[in-house]
């Protein structure tokens, strides 16, 4: 996969246990915190860790969105009761954030800690150098105060020592803080690099008793394709999905689907009311057959985004063409329905296998796809495309349902045109 | 990268498929020399056997690539098929020869600090990557990387085995065999053809690609395929402000339907993520299209757009169409043609029990998961092997028991005593075995079969018992089954006990029982330990399972016994207890058996002389 997101929970549970390590016993971060989910209530988080009765108390969901402080998400200097209710009444409602709507089920519990001082730091990755951003002005304004900034960037050739930070921090910083920051930024960004990290800000920070740091609050980002190497050092490590509403059960059967096989298989419901419902081989082609259709003006009526790749076997394919057919034969639409079978010239996969399992999904819902109107177009090359044209024709005839059905020679996405608007292409 | 008609490469990893499909492109192209030079694998060396054309050439495989540059110096292209887990390793390497400076990776999944260090170190060294996670791409008529372009008959559909005008740059690998069949049905085909690969960092981008088809005079118009997600699309934007490209570009970004989804979406490529506005693709095209670049406003438009342009380009006369020129013919495949029904061949070999080929294997037609789930047992394993048939139940423990009780007879036996000398010789298990199982024959073992074949055939000419056991007196012959060294009606064996009951209690007759128990009274009444022995009893109730089972004929069974099927049931049993002295034996860690000298009688020729006279 890429850059995925991680966790606050888990990014600081990763700083408390290496940071020390990376600045040579220096610094250290404080371990006291916890995750209350559905199933570990706050209740049997303070069994494990009594501080949490004991002390006050700062709590935020952690599930990747930022910005909480604005969207009253973030309780501060609370007690256990009054935390205890403010998580009890979050969890398992629905919250929208920017136009997306969501579940609350993951929150942050930490000891509120009092300070004076917000630092700013981040570090990001680009293409021949990771950018360490850092500012004394740290906090939620941080954009606002942008000028107040100051960039150092490493090389991606050299290491952090390689690089003078102490010239740049002192443009904001002077006396044992430069001396402690130094040692801190340097620190950080080894951590950063060696852990594989794509991300990371602390904002805001602060560092008590000298050699304490606090991170406020932290975003990161770590490269899962690192997973071979990192599995051991980064612990039990979850990834998960960007906040947004549940996967309905069929786009999680899909996506189980999807985990345990060799090959690929997606599906995103977007309008489970639409009219055209598209089933479409290849990642790059998937993307283009969805592109033409929101091009074209008809993203509105779009039902699904879905595809499959990577030569999946004969019952993958239908397995996965028999969940689209049953969505989209639930509910009527009085102009009938479309179904996209598209695909680009396949490399290796062998279209004729593919579509037997999909051929063996629409035989079986033949009286449904009838009462429900729908037009099958398809189109698609590659190894024995033709004997899979061949079957889908053949098809046609058998189910009485209209199947047109093109190879090479048309155009990629001309189907969708044709499907949508009518006509000879 | 630069690369021509004699472009030779090395690849790494043993990618037979991928090689070949290589060398067809080559033949195709009517190449002089194959365009692989080397195959690295680091578990083997020697070399692999490939086609060029009807020919068959080998190609000098190497564990290590300091050896095949060594020996190749002239390929200067590596196809990198080497894992995600050792691709940073293995183009590092590359990147530091002397004479490798193109590097195509496959793989996907490389960790992006690991692409980033390569792609620095590349550019450092003025070399080139394409990749991580892409097909690669290809030179139209002269070079053609891995597996890019699919089989031989898109290919040639094609007509990649001559150059076009158009030089072609895509992020996603997947879809470069489209976009050239889009660019060959609207001009006269593509020049080169490069996916970079849909990673956050490839090791070349899209504009690097661009600004080399700008210099190269026998390219004319470019196009490229871009993707929802980052920034390599801005880089092509400046350079088309900066005047760096000059050809006219036609481009598409991917993704524009992000905006309809809810919420971040990852789609297929670890770089199209819909993140900031910016990086969407709509942001992107209308950037491009400000530019310059010639834009449409779907896909669907894009064939329509590159014809515009590449009529405009033949109607200046920038474009002269070149005289088509015929390729020639790559021989098919045998498989491939045998699949597609063109050709046929007599099989030397005919199997009718089993099936290995499908999605699961199959005993006698029945899939080995319902053998499970059906619990039938070894018996009804060896009824589906060896009969074809799925034995009922009864017949199906039948054969079970029968296993059990003839698994083993001690260590004395001349089998067993096989085994375990020849497991003590330092032989191993198999040897023990086939030593212990060569004893078996009409001596040791044989009286399964014999029973069954007299007291049938007996039965079946209407012999009264008293007859049958005449006849065979009569011939001089013991008959087989009947008797035991140790055991009598007084202490009849344990294991006849228990087969005579199992028969009576679950066969639906027990006919030729009957009747060899009717022979057994008369020969017990001559001496106590005439009795039914243990072989003779599992040779006759077999006989009777096959009878009242319906499902074989009379000659079947024949064929069975005749064919030393009865045999074959003791080998099986037989060879459980063989190995299991085997492995007594060596977990004896026994040594070297010797037979001592005073259990042999030796005897001189001219004693032997003595104690029979004659010469």
């Amino acid at each position: 996969m890429a850059q995925r997101g991680i966790r606050e929970y888990d990014a600081k549970r990763m700083l408390a246990k290496y940071l020390p390590e990376f600045s040579d016993g220096k610094f250290k971060i404080p371990e006291e915190r916890a995750l209350v989910t559905p199933e570990h209530s706050i209740d049997e988080a303070a069994g494990e860790q009594p501080w949490i009765r004991e002390k006050k108390l700062v709590v935020k969901p952690d599930q990747l969105f930022g910005k909480r402080g604005k969207h009253g998400l973030i309780l501060l200097n609370a007690s256990f009761d009054e935390a205890k209710r403010w998580i009890e009444e979050k969890m398992n409602s629905i919250v929208e954030l920017s136009g997306v709507k969501g579940r609350l089920t993951h929150f942050l519990v930490e000891p509120y800690v009092e300070h004076d001082e917000e630092y700013y730091i981040a570090i990001k990755d680009d293409r021949e150098e990771d950018h360490i951003y850092f500012s004394t002005a740290g906090g939620v304004d941080i954009e606002e105060n942008w000028d107040k900034v100051i960039t150092i960037d490493v090389p991606i050739n050299k290491n952090i020592d390689d690089v003078d930070v102490k010239a740049e921090l002192s443009k904001q910083l002077s006396g044992d803080l430069l001396d402690t920051m130094e040692l801190f930024v340097k620190a950080l960004y080894r951590f950063y690099r060696e852990l594989f990290y794509t991300m990371l800000e602390l904002n805001p920070f602060t560092i008590v008793n000298g050699n304490e740091v606090i991170p406020l609050d932290t975003v990161a980002k770590l490269d899962d394709t690192a997973a071979f190497w990192m599995a051991k050092k980064w612990g039990d490590i979850e990834f998960p999905a960007p906040f947004g509403r549940d996967l309905t059960p069929e786009e999680k059967y899909i996506k189980e689907l999807d985990e345990k096989s060799g090959a690929s298989m997606k599906l995103t419901i977007l309008n489970p009311k639409g009219r055209i419902w598209t089933m479409v081989a290849g990642g790059g082609a998937s993307v283009i057959y969805t592109d033409t259709i929101v091009d074209l003006g008809y993203g509105n009526e779009l039902a699904n985004y879905g595809e499959y790749s990577g030569n999946p076997t004969t019952d993958e394919t239908y397995e996965y063409a028999k969940t689209i057919l049953d969505l989209m034969t639930r509910e009527k639409d009085p102009r009938g329905k479309i179904l996209i079978i598209g695909g680009g010239i396949a490399n290796f996969t062998d279209v004729a296998k593919t579509f037997q399992g999909i051929i063996k999904a629409l035989k079986e819902y033949k009286q449904k796809l009838q009462e429900h109107n729908v037009k099958i177009y398809v189109r698609r090359g590659g190894p024995n495309y033709q004997e899979g044209l061949k079957l889908m024709k053949e098809l046609g005839k058998e189910l009485g349902i209209p199947i047109e059905v093109y190879g090479p020679e048309m155009h990629m996405t001309r189907i969708v045109k044709l499907a949508l608007e009518g006509g000879e292409q | 990268m630069n690369c021509n008609e004699k472009t030779r490469a090395i690849v790494y990893g043993n990618q037979q498929r991928a090689i070949q499909r290589m060398l067809d492109f080559d033949y195709l192209c009517r190449r002089e020399k194959p365009s692989v030079a080397a195959v690295i694998n680091p578990t083997r060396d020697g070399y692999i056997k490939v086609f060029f054309g009807t020919k068959e050439i080998l190609i000098p495989m190497y564990r290590k690539l300091e050896d095949a540059v060594a020996r190749h110096p002239e390929a200067d292209v590596m196809v990198n098929f080497s894992s995600y887990r050792s691709a940073y390793q293995t183009t590092k390497e590359a990147l530091e020869t002397d004479t490798i400076r193109t590097i195509a990776v496959i793989a996907e999944g490389v960790p992006e600090r690991y692409e980033r260090e390569l792609a620095y170190l590349a550019k450092e060294k003025g070399k080139w990557i394409i990749g991580p996670a892409t097909v690669g791409g290809l030179r139209a008529g002269a070079f053609k990387i891995g597996n890019t372009g699919g089989a031989i008959d898109n290919l040639k559909s094609l007509k990649l085995y001559r150059p076009g005008s158009v030089g072609l740059v895509s992020v996603s690998g997947g879809m470069v065999n489209e976009m050239f069949n889009i660019i060959q049905q609207n001009s006269d085909g593509v020049y080169e053809g490069i996916a970079i690969g849909g990673d956050r960092y490839p090791g070349s981008t899209l504009v690097d690609h661009l600004l080399r088809y700008e210099k190269n005079p026998e390219i004319k118009m470019m196009v490229m395929l871009g993707e929802v997600g980052g920034t390599k699309e801005y880089e092509v934007v400046e350079a088309l402000k900066a005047g760096k490209i000059t050809k006219p570009l036609v481009a598409w970004v991917t993704g524009t339907c992000a905006k309809v989804f809810p919420g971040e979406v990852q789609f297929g490529h670890a770089g199209a993520k819909s993140g900031s506005a910016n990086e969407s693709a709509d942001a992107k095209a209308a950037a491009l299209r400000e530019a310059g670049a010639i834009v449409p406003n779907s896909f669907d438009e894009l064939g329509d757009m590159i014809k515009q342009v590449y009529e405009k380009l033949k109607e200046e006369g920038k474009i002269v169409e070149k005289e088509e020129v015929e390729p020639p013919v790559v021989p098919l495949d045998y498989d491939k043609a045998l699949k597609e029904g063109m050709i046929r061949k007599p099989r030397n070999f005919i199997c009718t029990i089993s099936n290995d080929r499908g999605e699961e294997l199959m005993y006698a037609g029945i899939p080995i998961s319902k053998v499970i789930e059906d619990d039938i047992g070894v018996g009804g394993v060896v009824g589906l092997l060896w009969f074809k048939k799925l034995l009922p139940e009864y017949a199906r423990k039948f054969i079970e028991l029968a296993i059990m009780i003839t698994a083993d007879h001690g260590p004395a036996v001349s089998g067993a005593h096989n085994a375990i000398i020849t497991s003590r010789a330092g032989k191993d298990i198999i040897d023990a075995l086939a030593s212990g199982l060569l004893t078996i024959g009409p001596r040791f073992g044989g009286a399964i079969a014999d029973a069954a074949k007299y007291f049938k055939s007996a039965y079946e000419r209407g012999l009264t018992p008293e007859e049958f056991v005449d006849e065979m007196k009569a011939k001089g012959m013991y008959i087989p089954g009947i008797g035991h060294r140790v055991k009598s009606v007084q202490n009849p064996d344990k294991r006849v006990e228990l087969l005579k009951e199992y028969a009576f209690k679950n066969f639906p007759k027990t006919d030729l029982l009957n009747y060899a128990l009717e022979v057994e009274k008369i020969t017990t009444a001559k001496r106590n330990n005439l009795i039914l022995n243990v072989d003779g009893c599992i040779g006759i109730l077999f006989v009777d399972l096959m009878r009242n089972t319906g499902m074989f004929t009379n000659e079947d069974i024949d064929e069975f016994i005749n064919m030393g099927g009865l045999n074959a049931l003791f080998v099986l049993g037989r060879s459980i207890g063989f190995m299991g002295h085997a492995m007594d034996q060596k977990r004896q860690k026994a040594r070297l058996y010797r037979h001592p000298y005073d259990d042999i009688l030796y005897i001189s020729p001219e004693e032997e002389k003595e104690m029979f006279g004659g010469e």
